[in-house]
C-alpha cells in the first residue's frame, strides 16, 4: 500500500495529466474525463485509508523544506474536502457523460453541443486538478496559484454555454474574480512582509496582532469573500450558475464556493483564530444572516428554477458564515464538525439539484417553474431527486444539513448567542418555502405536455439521485467522517514546524 | 444487535420495504401491489405481537445506532410505545384494505401506497423512538411522508390545503426542534422510560423548564390540533378517506398526542410537572379545544369536516387525561388515544364508503340512508354512539376514566366539561342517526352504484364492520386481561407506581 | 528605505487607480487594462518588500511570486480577451454594464 503522499500527488498530476491529455485528443476525451474521474476517486480512498491508518501528515514537495519550498498538508478537513470533491466530481462526470452523448435539436445545435463535450472535458479537469491541489496546500502562494486555476476554468465553464447570457455572466464572473483574486494577492504580500513565511501552519504560530497584520488578513479575506460570493458581495452568482450548461452549474455550486470558503474555514477557524476579535466574526456573520434572508426572499421570487437554485446557493453560504460565529463561540469540536457536514451535504445536495433541473429543463424544454406542472409523470427519476436534494437542503433529518443544525443550534444555545441558531431555523423555513414552490409543482400529476421529447440518459437521471440520497444519508452516517476531522485536529504538530527553530 | 434490536429494526422496515419496493413497480401491477401490502401489514402485525409477548414476558428491547458522541437514534420498546405501535399497525391493516377498495379505479395508486407505507413506518418509528432526537426525527418525516397524500387529488383545492398543512406543520416542527436542542444543551440526551430528565435538573433551570414546556407544547400541539393550531386540520379532509382515517385515527395527530404524552410522563414527569404548575394550563388549553371543536363540529354540513371538528374536540380529551395528573385520569386518556383511533376510523370509513357509493358529502343529503346502506349505518352509529359515550362502547371506558379522575383530583369543572362536551357531542351526531334511520329518504338511491345483494363492495364494507366490532369489544371486554384498558392500566402503573 | 516607501506608495496609487477603472469604467477592455494596472500595484509592493527592514540579502521569494503572478497574470488576461470577444461576437454589445439603458434607449427610439 502506497503511503499518502504517494496519493496526494497522484490527486494533483493525474487530473492535469488528463486534462492535457483530453485537450490534446480531443476524440478520446469522453473516455478520459471519466477514467480521471474513478482514478481521482481511487486515489482519495487511497488517501483516506492510509489517512486513517497514520495521521495527519505534511509533505514538502520535492524535499525544499519550509522556509523556502511548498508542504502539502494532509489532514482530516483536507481528507473530507477531497473526498466531497472526488465524490460529487464523480456523479457529476457520470452525468455529464450522458449529457454530452444526447442527440439534440438540429444539426447546428449539434455540432455547438459536440464543441462543448471537447472543450468540458479538459476545463472541467482543469479545475478539479487546482481544487485538489487548493485543498493539499499549506502555502498561501501557492493557494492563490490553485485559486486562479480553478477561477480560470469555472470560468470558462461558464461561458461554455455560448448563450450571450451565459457570456456574460461569465466576463461579470472573471472580473469579479480578478478582483478577489488582487486583493488575496496584496494580503498574501502583506502577510509575508510582517512574517517572511506563507506557509500557513507556521503562521499560525507566529502570528500577533498588529495593525499590517489587519490590513494583510482584511485584505485576503475580502478577496475570498468576493469569490464565495457573501451577501452583499453575491451580485455575480446567480447569473453564472443559472446560465451554464447543466454540469457546469452543478460543478460550480456544489464544489467552486467551497473552495474559497474553505480557505476561510482555514484563516478564521485555525490559523488567525488566535489574534481575531470576536467582533469580526459577529460581522461575518451578521453578512451570513443577511444572504440567508435575501437569497431565500429572492429565490422565493424568482421565475425560473435555475435561477431559484442560483439563489439558494446565495442563501445556504450564509449558513457556513454563520458558522463561523459559533465555531468561535464553542470550544469543543460541535461547530466546526457542524460547518464541515453542512459543507459536505450542501456540496452533495446542491449539485443533485441542478443536475435534475439540468434533466428537467432538458426534458420540458424551459425551466419556468410556473408550467412544470407533470413533470413527475415524464421524469420521475429526476423529480424525486430534486424533491429529495430540496429537503435535505432544508435540513431535515436525517439528512447531513440536519445534523450540522443540530450541532451549530446547540452551540448557539449554549454559549447564549440563541439569535445565531433562531436564524438557522429561520433559514430552513425560508428554504422549505422555496423548495416547496417547485416540489408542488413537480408532485402534481396532470397530463403532461411538453413540446420536446427528449429522452434522457438513466445515467443523468440516476447519478442525481444517488447525491440527493447520499446528501439526506449523510447525517446518519456522519460519524466516520467526523471522526477523520477530530484525527486531524492536532495537525499543526511540531513535526512540520521544526525545521524554523 | 441484539435479536430484540433486530425485532424492533424489522417492525420498521416492514412496511419500509414493501413501500420502497411499491414505488419501483409499475403503476399497472395492481396484484401484486396489494399481496405486497397486504403482506407486509400482516408481516408487521405478527412482529408487533411478538413484540407485546415479549414485554409481558418482562423482557426489553432496545436498539442503538449512533451519529456523534451524545447524538445517538434509539428505539426502544416499553408499554406505551407498545399501546401506540399496535394501534397503528392493527389500523393500517384494516386501512389498507380499505384503501384498496376504496381507491380501485383511481390513477396514481402506486405512490398513493408508497408514501401509505412509509408513512406508517414512520408513526411506528415515532412510536418506538426511545429519546427525544429520534422522536423528532420520525416526528419531522412524518409531515414530509403525508404531505403527498393529503394533496393526493392535486386540484387546486387539494393544494390550497397542503400548503396550510406544510405551513403548519413545518412551523410546528421548526418548533420543536429548537425545543429539544434547548433542552439537550440543558440535560444532555434525554431519553425516555428512565426517571424523568427535567425533574433532575434541579431548582435552577426551572425558568427556562417552564418557558421549554411552552415550546414543546407549541411544537406538539400543531399535530395534536390543540386549538389556536388546529386549522390545517378541517383543510386537510380534502384528502382521500382512507388518508383522513389514517390521518385522524392514527398517523399525524396521534403523534402530536402522544409527543404530548411522552412530554408530560418520560421528560418531564407527572409530579415535577404538576410542581411547576405547568400542567393545569394544559388542561385549560385541553378543555377549550374539547368545547370550541364541538362547537365548531355543530355549525358543519360537510360530514368530514364535522368528523374533522370532532377529532379536535376528542383529541383533546387524551390531553386533557395526561394533564389532570392523576392516575385514574391518565388512565382514561391513554385508553382514549386506542379508543378514539377505534371510533373515528370507524367514522371515517363509514363516510368515504357514502361518498364512493353514493357520491353523498353532506348532512342534508343523508336523509334516509341508512334503507340504502344499513350495514355502513350501523358501523357508523355504533361509532358516533361510542364517541358520545353510551355505555357498552369503547367511549364510556374513556369518559368514565376521565371523570373518576377529575373527581378524584378535585377538578369539579373538569368534569362539567366533560358533561357539557357529551352534550355537545350528542348534538351534533345525534341529528345525523336521527335523519339517516327515521326520516324518510328525498330521492331513490338504489339506481346509484347498485351492486346486487351487498350495499357497496366488500372491502370497503368489512374494514368499518370490524373496527365497530372492536368498539364494542374494547367496551365490553375492558376488564379483560389482554384489552386496552388493561394495558394502559399497566403503563399507568409505571408512571404513579401501582 | 526611502526608494522602498516610494515603490510602496507608488504601487498603491496603481492599485487605486486601477480599482477606480475597474469600478467606474464601462468599457471591458477598459476594465481589463484596470485590473491588470491593479495587479501590477501588488507587484510592485510585493517587490519592495523584498528586502525588508535591516536585511542585507535580497529575499528570492517574493521574486519567484511576482514571477509566478505574471504569468497567471497574463493567462487572465488572455481569458478576459478572449471573453469580451465572445461577448460581442453574440450581443453586439461591447458596453457590459449599460446593458439595461441601452435597451431602454432601443425602446424609447422604437
Amino acid at each position: 500500500m502506497a503511503d499518502a503522499a504517494f496519493w496526494a500527488i497522484c490527486l494533483v498530476v493525474a487530473p492535469l495529466f488528463f486534462a492535457i491529455s483530453s485537450f490534446v485528443r480531443g476524440g478520446l476525451a469522453h473516455v478520459f474525463g471519466p477514467l480521471a474521474a474513478w482514478l481521482n476517486a481511487l486515489a482519495v480512498l487511497g488517501l483516506t485509508v492510509s489517512f486513517a491508518r497514520s495521521g495527519p501528515l505534511r509533505y514538502a514537495i520535492g524535499g525544499w523544506q519550509l522556509p523556502l519550498g511548498i508542504n502539502f498538508r494532509i489532514d482530516g478537513l483536507c481528507v473530507l474536502m477531497l473526498a466531497m470533491t472526488a465524490v460529487t466530481g464523480l456523479a457529476v462526470s457520470m452525468y455529464a457523460l450522458g449529457y454530452f452523448s444526447l442527440r439534440i435539436g438540429s444539426a447546428r445545435q449539434m455540432s455547438r453541443h459536440e464543441q462543448q463535450r471537447l472543450f468540458f472535458w479538459p476545463l472541467w479537469l482543469l479545475l478539479w486538478a487546482g481544487l485538489n491541489g487548493l485543498y493539499l496546500s499549506s502555502d498561501l502562494f501557492n493557494i492563490y496559484v490553485t485559486l486562479e486555476i480553478t477561477g480560470l476554468a469555472a470560468v470558462s465553464l461558464t461561458a461554455l454555454s455560448g448563450k450571450p447570457a451565459a457570456r456574460l455572466a461569465a466576463l461579470r464572473y472573471l472580473l469579479v474574480s480578478l478582483l478577489g483574486s488582487c486583493s488575496y494577492l496584496l494580503g498574501v504580500a502583506l502577510l509575508y512582509r510582517c512574517y517572511g513565511i506563507l506557509d500557513m501552519a507556521a503562521l499560525s504560530r507566529l502570528v500577533s496582532p498588529g495593525p499590517l497584520l489587519w490590513c494583510g488578513l482584511a485584505l485576503l479575506t475580502a478577496g475570498l469573500l468576493l469569490k464565495t460570493a457573501l451577501f452583499p458581495l453575491h451580485f455575480w452568482l446567480p447569473p453564472a450558475h443559472a446560465n451554464a450548461l447543466a454540469p457546469v452549474s452543478a460543478i460550480l455550486s456544489g464544489l467552486v464556493v467551497k473552495a474559497s470558503f474553505y480557505l476561510l474555514l482555514r484563516l478564521w477557524g485555525e490559523v488567525f483564530a488566535q489574534v481575531l476579535p470576536p467582533a469580526a466574526y459577529v460581522l461575518l456573520g451578521a453578512l451570513g444572516c443577511g444572504a440567508v434572508l435575501w437569497g431565500a426572499a429572492q429565490a422565493l421570487l424568482q421565475k425560473r428554477l435555475k435561477m431559484l437554485i442560483a439563489y439558494s446557493t446565495v442563501a445556504q453560504l450564509g449558513y457556513l458564515f454563520i458558522a463561523l460565529p459559533l465555531i468561535r463561540l464553542d470550544p469543543g469540536p460541535a461547530a466546526r464538525q457542524a460547518v464541515v457536514l453542512l459543507i459536505l451535504s450542501h456540496a452533495c445536495a446542491k449539485s443533485a439539484m441542478f443536475m435534475a433541473a439540468g434533466s428537467i429543463f432538458l426534458k420540458a424544454g424551459h425551466d419556468r417553474i410556473a408550467d412544470l406542472a407533470g413533470i413527475k409523470e415524464v421524469l420521475p427519476v429526476s423529480s424525486f431527486a430534486f424533491v429529495l436534494a430540496g429537503v435535505s437542503l432544508m435540513g431535515f433529518p436525517p439528512s447531513g444539513g440536519f445534523v450540522g443544525k443540530w450541532l451549530l443550534l446547540g452551540v448557539s444555545l449554549a454559549g447564549g448567542q440563541w439569535w445565531w441558531g433562531m436564524m438557522l431555523v429561520t433559514g430552513s423555513l425560508l428554504a422549505a418555502g422555496y423548495v416547496y414552490r417547485v416540489a408542488s409543482r413537480l408532485l402534481v400529476f396532470k397530463a403532461p405536455f411538453f413540446s420536446r421529447r427528449q429522452a434522457i440518459p438513466p445515467v443523468m437521471e440516476w447519478s442525481a439521485v444517488l447525491l440527493a440520497v447520499l446528501a439526506m444519508l449523510l447525517g446518519l452516517l456522519a460519524g466516520s467522517p467526523l471522526e477523520l476531522l477530530a484525527a486531524g485536529n492536532q495537525v499543526f504538530s511540531p513535526a512540520g514546524l521544526e525545521v524554523l527553530r | 444487535m441484539n435479536w430484540g434490536g433486530l425485532l424492533l429494526v424489522m417492525i420498521l422496515l416492514s412496511s419500509l420495504v414493501p413501500g420502497l419496493i411499491i414505488f419501483a413497480l409499475p403503476e399497472k401491477s395492481n396484484r401484486p401491489r396489494t399481496v405486497l401490502n397486504l403482506g407486509g401489514a400482516l408481516f408487521k402485525l405478527l412482529l408487533i405481537l411478538l413484540m407485546n409477548v415479549g414485554i409481558y414476558q418482562g423482557r426489553h428491547f432496545t436498539v442503538r445506532w449512533q451519529l456523534l458522541p451524545g447524538l445517538e437514534l434509539l428505539l426502544n420498546s416499553d408499554p406505551l410505545a407498545a399501546l401506540f405501535s399496535t394501534l397503528s399497525t392493527v389500523l393500517w391493516l384494516l386501512t389498507t384494505l380499505y384503501a384498496v377498495g376504496y381507491l380501485e379505479q383511481s390513477p396514481n395508486r402506486r405512490q398513493f401506497f408508497g408514501y401509505f407505507s412509509i408513512c406508517v413506518t414512520v408513526t411506528v418509528g415515532i412510536a418506538l423512538a426511545g429519546n427525544l432526537l429520534t422522536f423528532l426525527l420520525f416526528y419531522e418525516l412524518l409531515t414530509l411522508t403525508t404531505y403527498p397524500l393529503v394533496t393526493h387529488r392535486g386540484t387546486r383545492e387539494a393544494l390550497a390545503a397542503g400548503r396550510v398543512y406544510l405551513v403548519y406543520t413545518l412551523s410546528g416542527g421548526a418548533v420543536l426542534l429548537v425545543a429539544v436542542a434547548w433542552l439537550q444543551v440543558l440535560a444532555g440526551p434525554v431519553e425516555f422510560g428512565g426517571p424523568p430528565v427535567a425533574a433532575s435538573l434541579g431548582a435552577a433551570h426551572e425558568g427556562q423548564l417552564m418557558a421549554l414546556f411552552f415550546l414543546f407544547i407549541a411544537g406538539l400541539g400543531v399535530k395534536a390540533a390543540l386549538v389556536p393550531l388546529h386549522g390545517w386540520l378541517p383543510r386537510a379532509m380534502v384528502a382521500p378517506a382512507p388518508v383522513s382515517a389514517l390521518l385522524h385515527a392514527v398517523a399525524v395527530v396521534k403523534a402530536g398526542v402522544f409527543g404530548i404524552v411522552r412530554l408530560v410522563h418520560d421528560v418531564y414527569g407527572t409530579q415535577f410537572a404538576a410542581g411547576l404548575n405547568l400542567l393545569a394550563p394544559l388542561t385549560i388549553l385541553a378543555s377549550l379545544s374539547i368545547i370550541y371543536g364541538s362547537l365548531c363540529a355543530l355549525r358543519e354540513d360537510d360530514l368530514k369536516k364535522r368528523l374533522a371538528y370532532s377529532t379536535v374536540s376528542q383529541l383533546s380529551y387524551i390531553v386533557l387525561g395526561v394533564s389532570v395528573a392523576g392516575p385514574l385520569a391518565a388512565i382514561g386518556g391513554l385508553v382514549h388515544l386506542v379508543h378514539q383511533g377505534l371510533m373515528k376510523i370507524t367514522l371515517f370509513f363509514c363516510a368515504g364508503n357514502l361518498a364512493e357509493t353514493l357520491g353523498v358529502h353532506r348532512i342534508s343529503e343523508m336523509r334516509g340512508i341508512a334503507r340504502r346502506m344499513p350495514v355502513t349505518m350501523a358501523a357508523f352509529s355504533v361509532g358516533a354512539l361510542g364517541m358520545i359515550g353510551f355505555p357498552p362502547m369503547a367511549g364510556f371506558v374513556s369518559k368514565w376514566y376521565l371523570g373518576m379522575g377529575a373527581l378524584a383530583a378535585d377538578r369539579l369543572w373538569v368534569v362539567a366539561v366533560l358533561v357539557v362536551s357529551t352534550l355537545l357531542n350528542a348534538a351534533y351526531f345525534l341529528p345525523i342517526l336521527i335523519k339517516a334511520w327515521f326520516t324518510p329518504p328525498d330521492c331513490s338511491w338504489s339506481e346509484q352504484g347498485g351492486r346486487g345483494r351487498v350495499e357497496t363492495r366488500w372491502m370497503l364494507l368489512a374494514p368499518p364492520l370490524l373496527t365497530a366490532l372492536l368498539v364494542i369489544a374494547v367496551g365490553l371486554l375492558a376488564n379483560a386481561q389482554i384489552s386496552p384498558l388493561a394495558w394502559v392500566k399497566l403503563i399507568v402503573g409505571l408512571e404513579y407506581g401501582p | 528605505m526611502n526608494t522602498l516607501l516610494f515603490y510602496d506608495f507608488s504601487g498603491l496609487a496603481l492599485l487605486a487607480i486601477g480599482l477606480h477603472g475597474l469600478i467606474r469604467s464601462s468599457h471591458p477592455l477598459r476594465k481589463i487594462l484596470a485590473a491588470n494596472l491593479m495587479t501590477s500595484g501588488v507587484f510592485l509592493i510585493m517587490i519592495s518588500g523584498a528586502r525588508g527592514t535591516g536585511q542585507t540579502m535580497i529575499d528570492p521569494v517574493p521574486h519567484a511570486m511576482v514571477l509566478t503572478g505574471i504569468v497567471v497574470s497574463v493567462s487572465t488576461t488572455a481569458v478576459a480577451l478572449v471573453l469580451v470577444c465572445l461577448v460581442q461576437e453574440t450581443t453586439n454589445r461591447a458596453l457590459l454594464w449599460q446593458k439595461r439603458k441601452r435597451e431602454k434607449w432601443g425602446r424609447t427610439d422604437g
